[in-house]
Formats: structure tokens, C-alpha cells, sequence
């Protein structure tokens, strides 16, 4: 799904303060809300579908049957101060349109964690703030940023004060364990959350699947929703079916940092899963790591014709063509891409997806770090689909094995019937 | 008990020193190690787990080159490098005797004595064991230990599948000659007297004129000393 034609939504977190058309200067900086970041009331909420506004009287959002209080402006004006993890957790802990739905290493779970969930934000512990390791160059958030490749110096925060980029290296080094220890070796291959994040979602439930093709569905002619097991919805009529799961281990990939994504205007093969994103990276490449990833899956629309993914228009008045208004596909993918300025032949299906989160927060106690054969081993490892290089007890040379079982067991064999010759002919010659 | 049919008079020799026997049985409790948790390594079964597997074994391996080192030095310096010079003298006798002879109750063709403690078959095995496959896994298994420096010294060039596959073929060639090795030390008069000779360094052996002059290997220079 896509942010054109939904931007009022969208813009509760992503840049765009007072959000009205496509006419918006995303670039102006006078639109970033400083607020969000900054107050530290804890008060000063956006209306989830209000552009990027807080309310200016108190109102309900069917969505979520809250009442937005309009802001106390002295308070929360008084309150600015360097933003600490709820600042930043309002966007990023509810990502997707939910706490829990986009990142499996961000949630609500991280306003204040306990050691076990993370060694660095825990309040038990260091209780790292965001911007502990998110440092800035004014304001210039470190981070990653998916279109530019992978930090490209492996440097100290002592050696370079304001890396562009954070890694676990920039305070722990290349080599964090103690002389001997073989994890030291890893380090050049394997990331530090490959073996310091063994799940992720260890405290609340990730949504792993989402299947937009069994939306629209009724009951007594009205839409409804579904919880399951887990107190996590796993129907609801807007948004179709959903999966959750907690303690998920990751998968893995070479990754130099970068992720590739399908645009809208990009031919698709839907005869397969649709990879609407993947991590760029190849054992050949000194920057890339082995990484822990979460893989969200889904069913989204795409053209049949055209084959290209689809955006439908799902937010909107009354009277739209919205998805959330009318239930109807057709009418909703066609207005959607008409506002983004594409072509839609008419005729639409859905196809399997896949898109990929990389996973870096819920560093684990070290006790919990994943063990040897976890990743070495033949049967179900962590590692099983990683390339181009060699792992001992999950590779082995199967040719060598045959020929010197055969050597071992010919061996065998003959001392086996060797010593029988011998016990025979005893035998006969006392008997 | 006695298999021996022949009536030759029986003799102790003292065929073992005190650090060839201790050699041995270290070099066996090392290598019986290193082939349980290397082949546990490689993944062929579960029973320490990886990591306590693969760190005895890297440790194990450096005791063992390190010990290797001794024997060498000792070899050397005692002469008793020459008892492993191969010949082909009586050579098929011996192979004669272990696939026909032993069947009939037949003496050894090549009784073991303190200046030829190995028979021709025993020189060519053991030389090539000594000189051959335990080096090549002790060098491969060296390498693979280093492979987080190769690029630094310069053998970069080198393939980590390769030496492997190296180490995990010299493994097995070593457990196959164990094997073998195990069953052929119960060949002795009785089973147990080889093992015997081993723990004791004394042996019973058929006494015989003396062995043969190209048997004996040389004396003069330090001989350990009989007990
Ligand atoms: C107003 C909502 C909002 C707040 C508050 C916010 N962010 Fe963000 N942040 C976003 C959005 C939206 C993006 C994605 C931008 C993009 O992809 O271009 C983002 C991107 C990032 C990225 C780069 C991630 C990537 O995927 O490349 C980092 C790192 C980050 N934010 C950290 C922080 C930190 C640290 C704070 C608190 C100081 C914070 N953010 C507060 C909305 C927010
Ligand atoms: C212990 C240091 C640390 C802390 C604390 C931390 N981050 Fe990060 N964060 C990282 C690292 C390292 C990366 C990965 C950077 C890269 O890939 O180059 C990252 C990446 C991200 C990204 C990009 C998406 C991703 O998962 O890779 C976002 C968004 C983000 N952090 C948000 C946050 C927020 C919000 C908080 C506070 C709740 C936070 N971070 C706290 C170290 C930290
Ligand atoms: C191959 C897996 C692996 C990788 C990769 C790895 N670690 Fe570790 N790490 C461990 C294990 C296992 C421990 C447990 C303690 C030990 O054995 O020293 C540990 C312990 C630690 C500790 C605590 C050290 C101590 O002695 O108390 C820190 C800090 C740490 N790791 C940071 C990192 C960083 C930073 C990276 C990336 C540069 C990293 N690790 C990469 C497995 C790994
Ligand atoms: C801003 C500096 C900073 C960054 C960036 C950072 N760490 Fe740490 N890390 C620390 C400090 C400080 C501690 C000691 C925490 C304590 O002892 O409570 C620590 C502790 C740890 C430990 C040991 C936990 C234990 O059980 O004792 C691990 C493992 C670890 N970090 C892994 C990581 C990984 C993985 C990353 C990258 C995602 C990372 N760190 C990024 C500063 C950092
Ligand atoms: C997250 C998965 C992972 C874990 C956990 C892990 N390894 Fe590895 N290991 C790898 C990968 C990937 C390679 C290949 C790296 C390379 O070629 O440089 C590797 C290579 C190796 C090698 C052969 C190359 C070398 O560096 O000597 C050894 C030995 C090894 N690991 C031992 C260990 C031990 C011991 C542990 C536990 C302390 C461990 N590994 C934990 C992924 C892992």
C-alpha cells in the first residue's frame, strides 16, 4: 500500500504539518511539526486522520473510539526539551497505522522496557534515550536511510565524532568481546544483531501478514472486526485478515544498508510472491553483513494487464470513491491511481508480497545472544539460506563424506571378517 | 591364552621406551578426540554441541601439534628415525602371512625386535601416517584455525570449502587406519600381548636367530636405555 491519495493520513507522522492537496511543499521546512518531538507533556496528539493537525475542539475518531483533546499550547509550548523515546516512539512505535504493525523491533513495549527486552533503553539499565544513538548533526537524524549504500568506514565515535551513520560499532568496535572469544571473528560477516537480537517481538505480539483480499467482508450488512488469540485483530472488514506473532526469529540477509524497493511504475512477475522490497547485498561486498530481518507478507492488488502494484484510494468524505466508504475495489483502485497520476487498465487481482523491515532495536542480555548451532548447523538453521560462505556443520563436502564412510566402513568390514577367519580356523584346528 | 601353534621358545624383549609409550597413548587419547569432535564439527552428528565441540577441538589440535613437535625432535635425535625407512624386503611375506599365514597358525615371517621394532608393512603404513597424512592434517587444520588472518598474510588466495574438504578426508583416512590399527594389535601371540608391550614396553616374542642384518638399524648414537 502506498502514501499518494491517503496522505491525510499519513501525514500524522510523516512530514507534511497541515497537509491540504497534492500541492504541498514536502521539502518546507517550516511544515516539520517540532512539536511532536519535542514537548514532553506526553498531551500534545494528533488527530489520527487530521493532516498532520492536532484537534482544535474535542473530538472522537470512530477509529479508535478516543476523544482528541485539542492541546494545552502554554503547557505544551513550556514543555520543549530534547525528545526522549516517546517523542519519537509516537511515530515510530505505531508505524502502519497501529502500535506493533510495522517494525517488529519498535512498539509501544519500548516507551519503557526492561532489561531483557533491551539492554540499552531498558529503565533497569542505561535507559537510552532515542537520541542516545540516533545522534544528530543539525538535526539531521542519524540512522539509515534506505536509497544511500552502507556506511562505508567501519570508525569509532572516538575516531569520528559524528559518524552519518550509527552502528553498533561506532561505540562497541569491530571486536567487543574478549580476546579468544570467536564471535570477534564473526564480526566481518555476521552483523551484531544477527546474534544479539534472537527474536524480535519478545514483548508484544509483530503483524507479520496482512491480506487485503478478504476485506469488504459484512456482518448483518455491517463492517466489523475480529480479535484473536493473541488480543491482536485478525479480521477487520476495512483492512481484510491479519496474522501476529511474538517471539519470531529473523530471517536473514546480506545487507550493505541499502534496500531496494518496487515503485509503482514497475513491472511485476505475478506468478510469483512480489518482493515489494529486499536488502541489498552480496558476500562479495566488504560493507555487506549478514542481518536480521522481519518479513511482512500480504495480498495487495495489482493490474492484470499492466502488471504493476496498485494504490487504492482507502481514505476519504462520505461521498468518495474511498475503499472505507464503499467497499469496492474497483472504484477505490481506480480513483487511487488516478490521484497518483498513473495508469489502471480496469482489471485488477491480488498477488502475494512480501516486504522487509530490518531489525536493530531489542539488543538482548548477552546470555540470550543466539547460540553456535543455532546458525551451525544442517537442519533448520538460522543460516540455511545464506550464500557464499562456508560454515562448518551446516556445509561439508558430501562427495568427501560418501568416499570416507566407505573407506571406514571397507575397513571395518575387512578386520570384521578377518577376525572371523582367524576364530574359524582356530576352531577347526583345537576342535 | 595361547594361539601360538608353533613350539619356538618364548623371550621378553623390551621393545618401548617409556616416552614412546607415553607418546602413543597420548597421540591416541588426542587423535580419538579430535575425530569425535571434529567429525561433530562438521555436523555429521550432535552430542557436545557446536561450540564446546568445535573449541575442544581447536584446542586439542594445537596440544597435538605442539606434542608432534617433541616426537619429531625425539625421532631425530635418537635415531630412531630409521626404523621407519621403508623396504621391500620380505615385504610380500608379511602381506602373505596376514591374508593366508595367520589363518594357519604360522609364525610371523618378521618378529619384531628391539633394533627393528616394525615390520616392513608396519614401516610403509607408519611412515606414511608420520610423514604424510598427519602432517597434511596438521597443516590443513592449522590453516583452517587461521582463517581470520589469511588475508593478512597474504593467503587470501586460499578457499575455506577446500581446506575443509582437505581436513575432513585426512579425518577419515585417519579413523579408517584406526580402525585397522586396533584390529591388528590383537594379532600378537595373544590378543592382548601387543597392547601389552604398549602399556609395559615389554613384549613376548618368538626367539629366533638373530634378525637379519638390513633389519637393524644402526647403532652408535644414543639408544634409550634398556631397562
Ligand atoms: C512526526 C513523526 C515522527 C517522529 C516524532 C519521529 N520520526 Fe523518525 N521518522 C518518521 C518518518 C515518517 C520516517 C520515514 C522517513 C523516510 O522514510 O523518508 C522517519 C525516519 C526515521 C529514521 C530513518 C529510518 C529509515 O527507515 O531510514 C530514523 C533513524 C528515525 N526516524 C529516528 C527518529 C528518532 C530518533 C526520533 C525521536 C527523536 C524520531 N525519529 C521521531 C517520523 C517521525
Ligand atoms: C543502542 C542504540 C540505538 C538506540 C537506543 C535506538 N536505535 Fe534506532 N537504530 C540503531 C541502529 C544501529 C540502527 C541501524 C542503522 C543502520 O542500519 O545503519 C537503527 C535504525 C533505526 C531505524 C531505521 C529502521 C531500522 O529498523 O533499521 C529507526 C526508524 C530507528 N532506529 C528508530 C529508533 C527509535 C524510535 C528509537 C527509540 C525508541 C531508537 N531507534 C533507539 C541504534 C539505536
Ligand atoms: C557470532 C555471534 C556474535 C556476533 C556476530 C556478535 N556477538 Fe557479541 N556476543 C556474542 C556472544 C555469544 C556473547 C556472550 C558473551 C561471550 O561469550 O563473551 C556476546 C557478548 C557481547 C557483549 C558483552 C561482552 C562482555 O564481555 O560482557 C557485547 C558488548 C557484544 N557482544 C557486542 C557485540 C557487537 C557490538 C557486535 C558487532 C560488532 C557483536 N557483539 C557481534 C555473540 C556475537
Ligand atoms: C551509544 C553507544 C552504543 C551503541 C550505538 C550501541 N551500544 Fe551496546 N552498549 C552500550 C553500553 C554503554 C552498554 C552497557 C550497558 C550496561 O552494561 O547496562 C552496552 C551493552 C551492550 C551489550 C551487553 C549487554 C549485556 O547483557 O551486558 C550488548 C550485547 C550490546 N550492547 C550490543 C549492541 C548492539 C548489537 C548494538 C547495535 C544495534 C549496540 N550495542 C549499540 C552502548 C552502545
Ligand atoms: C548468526 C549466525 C552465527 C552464529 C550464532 C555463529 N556463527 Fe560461526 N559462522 C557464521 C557465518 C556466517 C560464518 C562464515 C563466516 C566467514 O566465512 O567469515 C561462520 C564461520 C565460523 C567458523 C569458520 C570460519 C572461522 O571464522 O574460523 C567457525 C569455526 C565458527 N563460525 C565458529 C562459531 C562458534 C564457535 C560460534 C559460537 C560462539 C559461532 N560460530 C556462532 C555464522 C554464525
Amino acid at each position: 500500500m502506498s502514501i499518494q491519495s491517503n496522505e491525510a493520513r499519513c501525514t500524522s507522522c510523516h512530514i507534511g504539518y497541515g497537509w491540504k492537496d497534492k500541492n504541498f511543499d514536502f521539502k518546507d521546512a517550516s511544515k516539520v511539526d517540532c512539536l511532536v518531538c519535542h514537548e514532553q507533556t506526553g498531551t500534545y496528539k494528533k488527530f489520527p486522520a487530521g493532516a498532520g493537525n492536532p484537534v482544535k475542539e474535542p473530538t472522537l475518531f470512530p477509529g479508535d473510539g478516543i476523544t482528541y483533546l485539542p492541546p494545552e499550547w502554554n503547557k505544551v509550548a513550556q514543555s520543549v526539551g530534547r525528545p526522549t523515546r516517546d517523542n519519537c516512539g509516537v511515530c515510530h512505535f505505531y508505524g502502519g497505522g497501529g502500535d506493533m504493525v510495522k517494525h517488529g523491533d519498535l512498539d509501544s513495549s519500548m516507551h519503557k522496557p526492561n532489561k531483557a527486552l533491551d539492554v540499552h533503553m531498558a529503565v533497569d539499565g542505561r535507559n537510552f534515550d532515542c537520541t542516545r544513538c540516533h545522534t544528530t548533526n543539525s538535526h539531521q537524524v542519524a540512522g539509515r536511510i534506505y536509497s544511500t549504500p552502507a556506511a562505508t568506514a567501519r570508525t569509532t565515535l572516538a575516531q569520528d565524532d559524528l559518524t552519518p551513520r550509527i552502528t553498533c560499532e561506532s561505540c562497541h568496535t569491530a571486536t567487543p568481546h574478549k580476546p579468544g572469544v570467536k564471535a570477534n571473528d564473526h564480526t566481518d560477516k555476521v552483523s551484531c544483531q544477527s546474534c544479539h537480537i534472537p527474536e524480535f517481538a519478545r514483548a508484544l505480539p509483530t503483524k507479520m501478514r496482512w491480506d487485503w483480499s478478504t476485506a469488504g467482508k459484512m456482518k448483518d450488512g455491517k463492517p466489523y472486526k475480529e480479535k484473536g488469540p493473541l488480543g491482536t485483530p485478525v479480521y477487520d472488514t476495512q483492512k481484510g485478515n491479519f496474522v501476529w506473532e511474538k517471539n519470531v526469529r529473523p530471517a536473514y540477509f546480506w545487507y550493505n544498508g541499502t534496500i531496494d524497493a518496487v515503485s509503482l511504475k514497475d513491472p511485476i512477475d505475478p506468478t510469483k510472491p512480489v518482493a515489494l522490497n529486499w536488502p541489498v547485498g552480496s558476500p562479495q561486498d566488504p560493507n555487506a553483513r549478514i542481518a536480521p530481518f522481519k518479513i511482512h507478507t500480504g495480498k495487495q492488488p495489482y493490474d492484470t494487464v499492466h502488471k504493476t502494484m496498485l494504490v487504492p484510494h482507502l481514505f476519504g468524505p462520505p461521498d468518495s470513491d474511498a475503499y472505507w466508504r464503499k467497499y469496492d475495489w474497483q472504484l477505490a483502485l481506480a480513483s487511487g491511481m488516478q490521484k497518483a497520476g498513473l495508469p489502471y487498465s480496469g482489471q485488477f487481482d491480488f498477488v502475494e508480497t512480501s516486504y522487509v523491515y530490518p531489525t536493530t532495536h531489542m539488543v538482548a542480555p548477552k546470555e540470550k545472544s543466539v547460540s553456535c548451532n543455532e546458525c551451525h548447523s544442517r537442519e533448520n538453521g538460522r543460516m540455511a539460506g545464506i550464500k557464499g560462505v562456508y560454515l562448518p556443520g551446516r556445509d561439508g563436502n558430501r562427495v568427501i563424506e560418501v568416499l570416507g564412510w566407505a573407506a571406514v566402513l571397507g575397513s571395518l568390514a575387512g578386520v570384521l571378517l578377518h577376525a572371523l577367519g582367524r576364530a574359524v580356523s582356530r576352531r577347526r584346528k583345537e576342535g | 591364552m595361547s594361539a601360538n601353534a608353533t613350539d619356538c621358545k618364548m623371550v621378553n624383549i623390551y621393545l618401548y621406551t617409556r616416552y614412546e609409550r607415553f607418546w602413543h597413548w597420548l597421540q591416541s587419547a588426542l587423535i580419538m578426540i579430535l575425530l569425535v569432535t571434529g567429525f561433530e564439527t562438521n555436523g555429521i552428528y550432535t552430542l557436545l554441541g557446536f561450540k564446546a565441540a568445535a573449541e575442544i577441538h581447536n584446542f586439542v589440535g594445537i596440544t597435538w601439534l605442539i606434542a608432534f613437535a617433541f616426537f619429531v625432535f625425539w625421532v631425530f635425535t635418537t635415531g630412531e628415525w630409521r626404523q621407519y625407512i621403508p623396504t621391500t624386503k620380505k615385504m610380500l611375506l608379511v602381506v602373505r602371512y596376514y591374508v593366508y599365514g595367520i589363518f594357519r597358525g604360522e609364525p610371523h615371517p618378521v618378529p619384531k625386535r628391539r633394533e627393528a621394532k616394525h615390520n616392513p608393512l608396519q614401516r610403509l603404513v607408519y611412515l606414511s601416517l608420520a610423514a604424510f597424512l598427519l602432517p597434511i592434517q596438521m597443516l590443513s587444520g592449522l590453516l583452517y584455525w587461521s582463517y581470520n588472518s589469511w588475508g593478512e598474510w597474504g593467503l587470501g588466495w586460499l578457499s575455506l570449502p577446500v581446506v575443509a574438504g582437505v581436513h575432513l578426508a585426512g579425518g577419515f583416512a585417519i579413523l579408517s587406519f584406526l580402525i585397522v590399527h586396533i584390529y591388528m594389535i590383537t594379532t600378537g601371540h595373544s590378543l592382548g600381548a601387543h597392547t601389552r608391550a604398549m602399556i609395559c614396553g615389554w613384549e613376548e616374542v618368538e626367539e629366533r636367530e638373530s634378525v637379519e642384518e638390513w633389519e637393524i638399524k644402526p647403532r652408535g648414537r644414543s639408544t634409550p636405555g634398556e631397562a
